[in-house]
């Protein structure tokens, strides 16, 4: 945070938490928090220019152990990012897996100051905590995997709800976690015995289903007030025909009534659960029945996942799918089962034009984003690395910006975008006030940062902004395209972080998490199973479990009391 | 005083369950959870007494202050400076080192150089199918070690996480596994094997194929002896692969540093992978010093590569081979050179010793060694897990906090590196760069 006093005037406003669409307006910030006004400010003229809340990203995997362990399999990706140190920025490294350093810069010159590390393994909490660190300028927070952790589906079997809420709250204290991550629910335990779960299938030797796993954990998350809800990678990501799976998914907490106002049900990388076929051959897009069930339901948000053509590194919780991945492509691929609660799976993806299923997956994610009708349930993102890297999102906004441009990709790519997909058949272009939504204001607001001053510009919110390189008139999409990859200004907590498309300054963000505030004798009841789990069962104790207070230097807790 | 939970800083077990019992500031017994080692590391032996400088030959005890400001003054001066070691320190202090190499363009280089890199180079051609050692601990009802010796190099490896360990679906312990070991001398992890598979010299590779061949059914191209093993044997390994559950394969450096290196790691991978479509199973380094896989990781993240990262270009640039240490050293290339938590005096060959003896030598170490004859500036530091406190990577990637049970005078290697890097950063902005 800066003290002192910043005016920015002359900009064109789009901020849609409070409305705000297009306005020529000024933003004046006193010691990093947007204020009515100010008396001696530094000015900045925007000129015109678009100004936006700093972005907020949903869903995005930046720092950890299957982060790093694609970042140590790839020297030839390293190679794709190499800049020298300067006098302000560490050396960086990558593309798809870029170095802690390059992750902070490269968002903050698009404009973003938070992101969501989308997936820790709460065994390995403190090596995630560790890259955070190493991360300039963002804020961030991460999601604890806690769906394939045996104490959660031991009481999902014996329909403990309470004890489950109990557990919850203490290994997102433990893991200094944000919320609820559920990936391929028991398919990840089946999975360390080489197997894998559709929705309804038993786990191995656990007797549960991941519905009912996926159902308890929607209860159990909104016993607290929680900031955000439960944050779900259904099961057969990636599998053709997976579409029916989905709804099912978000089917099972519709009933379920949420403790804040907001969706009960957060769906990631929408894009990978979206299709239809029985095989790769016929192989198409179901991106507009899963938006129609999001359309006509208010419980369930997604974001899109979008493809970005090139080669990437994927990686996940869900090590059956890497391994399905790796049997197609033949390439390296590494797998880390971490005992009592999660897995993963890391191998390179190339993403070609050429190929029918990579170019129908690629119309997928725009066609979501395009059929929502409401963008305030729909999030742009790449599930970086995933489907591609975040230095993508340029690129996706200028195509949800330009129908010619849609156009003129599809043209180069595999015909089977005119038969198998409806992204040629869709005229709708997002405007600059939807853009702002779909990668601030919506994302802010599902993950519950918006009562933290994220996402918005409103009197008291933190005092990060961005200003895009170009008029709220442009409708070029190459020049969209390079104002969203490089700002003219990024402020960050009012400080002036990056300018002219170059970093300029570094200061640490903050680590945002959640405190679960459980009832003690529920606790103490919990404790006596967990403890015996660690006696028996860990490689770890019980006392060197818990991420300590030195892992994160930069603290900003939210506590959730139990709902009354 | 009774301390539990007290994380072993010795080997890459990083064992946590240690009992430890300090009176007057001295750690009096350990009671529970160390080996003969870990416990000898415990309670404590030779220390460097004080920070000291090379004059006319001999080491004169000096100030904090005047050795690292000595220290300062060698690196700020270098060309191709060298630090090297990093693997029985704490993550906080290879990141300070990282960030040193970077201001003043060094290679940085950890003992993997000379120990796992092999394994590190197999990983980036084709992966590592892995996970936790606690999987292993519930779920493994087939361990293999090979070219690995846990007995006495990893003592508690196999009662705390393999083939001794009780875990959820090995309630039994040893009853519920069976154990093979593929040596090439009978070791006393073979004397308690179920099958012993006794591998001639340098032919490690040969074996991994043959297996490989015969996990993926092709018996007809595999000849009647491979590498001193009768195709019997390897049939029955491999009928025992097949039929496990759970198989682990742990792997030391009697498959890294013998003939093949980096290439018997490729196929030892393949194995695992070839077994793996009959069943689950993983592959894992028996990683050595208690951080040696902390270095890599912060090295990763920090840099983008593990290891030999030459950072004189002002980004990292990787190439083990030409920008590992000991090619470095034997090509004469090296200026200056500092040595963190390691004994290259030890374990590097004759000749980048004898360049080493040529050189300003900067030592940072708890513990006299024979780097410490030749060192020209000496200085003491606090030993990680027993004087100060941070975090490890255990061989399996977990991250666990050392703790500190004892004060001590010395500074943690962290704090030394931080005032070396202050200090060369002053003299750098003096001399107007």
């Amino acid at each position: 945070m800066a003290e002192g006093e910043l005016l920015i005037k002359n900009g064109v406003v789009y901020d849609p938490i409070n409305g705000v669409n297009g306005e020529k307006k000024d933003i004046c910030i006193r010691d990093g928090k947007v204020v009515e006004e100010v008396k001696n400010p530094k000015v900045i003229d925007a000129g015109g220019r678009v100004v936006m809340p700093g972005g907020v990203d949903i869903h995005s995997h930046i720092a950890g152990g299957k982060v790093n362990s694609g970042r140590l399999f790839r020297p030839e990706d390293g190679r794709r990012g190499l800049e020298a140190k300067t006098k302000v920025c560490r050396m960086q490294s990558g593309y798809s897996v870029p170095n802690t350093f390059a992750t902070g810069y490269r968002y903050a010159k698009m404009g973003y100051t938070f992101v969501m590390e989308a997936a820790m393994p709460p065994l390995a909490a403190r090596h995630t905590h560790e890259e955070i660190v190493d991360i300039p300028i963002l804020d961030n927070a991460a999601l604890p995997l806690i769906d394939n952790n045996w104490m959660t589906l031991d009481y999902v079997k014996s329909g403990d709800i309470d004890l489950l809420t109990a557990y919850i709250a203490w290994i997102i204290k433990a893991t200094k976690g944000y919320g609820v991550k559920i990936v391929n629910p028991g398919g990840t335990e089946a999975w360390a015995w080489g197997k894998n779960c559709d929705l309804n299938d038993t786990v191995p030797y656990f007797d549960v289903t991941p519905a009912e796993i996926v159902k308890s954990l929607g209860e159990a998350n909104e016993k607290f007030e929680m900031p955000h809800s439960i944050h779900v990678h259904t099961n057969m990501l990636g599998h053709p025909g997976n579409f029916g799976v989905t709804m099912a998914t978000y089917d099972l907490v519709k009933g379920i009534k949420p403790s804040k106002d907001r969706q009960v049900l957060h769906a990631t990388h929408t894009q990978f659960h979206s299709y239809g076929g029985t095989n790769w051959g016929d192989f198409e897009s179901k991106a507009d029945a899963i938006a129609d069930y999001v359309n006509k339901n208010e419980h369930v948000t997604i974001d899109i996942g979008s493809i970005i053509l090139g080669d990437t590194t994927t990686m996940t919780a869900d090590g059956p799918m890497e391994y399905s991945l790796y049997q197609i492509t033949g390439r390296k691929w590494t797998n880390h089962d971490v005992e009592l609660e999660t897995g993963s799976g890391i191998t390179p993806f190339l993403y070609s034009g050429k190929s029918p299923v990579n170019t129908i997956q690629w119309a997928i994610g725009q066609e979501l984003a395009l059929l929502v009708k409401d963008p305030w349930k729909v999030a742009l993102t790449t599930d970086h690395p995933n489907a591609g890297p975040f230095i993508g999102y340029p690129i996706l906004i200028s195509m949800l910006m330009s129908k010619k441009r849609r156009e003129e990709s599809a043209a180069d790519m595999h015909s089977a975008i005119y038969d198998r997909a409806a992204l040629p058949s869709i005229d709708r272009e997002y405007d600059l006030y939807e853009i702002a939504i779909i990668t601030r204001g919506m994302t802010a607001k599902a993950l519950g940062l918006h009562e933290h001053g994220k996402g918005h510009l409103g009197v008291g919110a933190d005092g990060d902004v961005a200003i895009y390189d170009m008029s709220p008139e442009e409708r070029d999409a190459g020049k969209i395209q390079k104002a969203f990859l490089n700002t003219k200004y990024t402020i960050k907590g009012g400080e002036i972080v990056v300018k002219d498309g170059e970093v300029v300054a570094t200061p640490a963000g903050k680590t945002y998490f959640v405190t679960p505030e459980c009832d003690d004798t529920l606790t103490e009841e919990m404790l006596k199973k967990l403890k015996d789990k660690f006696e028996h069962y860990y490689s770890v104790t019980f006392n060197n479990y818990p991420v300590q207070d030195a892992y994160v230097p930069n603290p900003y807790e939210i506590k959730a009391p139990m709902r009354g | 005083m009774e301390i539990t939970d007290v994380v072993c800083a010795l080997c890459g077990c990083v064992c946590d369950d240690l009992v430890v019992e300090v009176e007057d500031n001295e750690v009096k017994k350990v009671k529970k959870g160390a080996c003969s080692v870990g416990k000898s590391k415990l309670m404590g032996h030779g220390r460097i007494k004080s920070p000291a400088i090379r004059e006319n030959g001999s080491l004169k005890e000096c100030s904090y202050d005047d050795a690292i400001k000595k220290a300062a003054g060698i690196l700020a001066a270098a060309r191709r400076p060298l630090l090297y070691g990093w693997s029985s320190t704490v993550c906080e202090a290879d990141k300070v080192g990282i960030e040193l190499a970077e201001e003043i363009g060094a290679v940085i280089d950890n003992t993997a150089s000379v120990c796992h890199g092999p394994s590190v180079l197999a990983i980036q051609d084709v992966g590592l199918p892995s996970c936790t050692l606690g999987e292993v601990k519930n779920r493994a009802d087939l361990v293999i070690y090979w070219g690995a010796n846990p007995t006495d190099a990893h003592a508690n490896h196999m009662k705390r996480y393999s083939y001794i360990s009780k875990g959820y679906w090995t309630a039994e312990g040893k009853k519920d596994k069976k154990l093979i070991v593929v040596d090439v001398r009978e070791t006393k992890t073979a004397k308690v094997a179920d099958v012993f598979i006794r591998i001639e010299q340098g032919k490690d590779f040969l074996v991994f194929s043959a297996l490989r061949a015969l996990l993926l059914g092709y018996e007809d191209v595999v000849p009647e002896e491979v590498g001193g093993v009768s195709k019997k044997d390897l049939l029955e390994a491999v009928r025992l692969m097949k039929e496990a559950k759970f198989g682990i394969t742990f792997f030391g450096m009697g498959v890294t540093q013998s003939t093949g290196r980096h290439n018997n790691i490729v196929n030892a991978i393949q194995m695992t992978r070839a077994a793996h479509t009959h069943t689950k199973f993983s592959i894992m380094p028996m990683r050595g010093h208690y951080n040696v896989n902390g270095f890599n990781q912060v090295c990763t993240w920090e840099t983008g590569y593990p290891f030999s990262v030459d950072l004189s270009r002002g980004y990292a640039w990787y190439n083990p081979g030409e920008t590992s240490s000991t090619d470095l050293l034997v090509r004469r290339e090296c200026d200056a050179a500092l040595f963190i938590a390691t004994d290259p005096g030890a374990h590097f060959p004759g000749e980048s010793i004898r360049h080493l003896a040529k050189i300003p030598v900067i030592q940072i170490d708890p513990f006299a060694n024979p780097t410490t004859e030749f060192a020209d500036v000496v200085i003491p530091a606090a030993i990680s897990g027993i004087e100060s406190e941070g975090n490890v990577y255990r061989m399996d990637n977990i991250p666990i906090r050392l703790r500190k049970v004892v004060d001590t005078e010395y500074l943690p290697d962290e704090e030394i590196l931080e005032k070396i890097l202050e200090e060369v950063r002053a003299i750098r902005e003096k001399e107007g760069e």
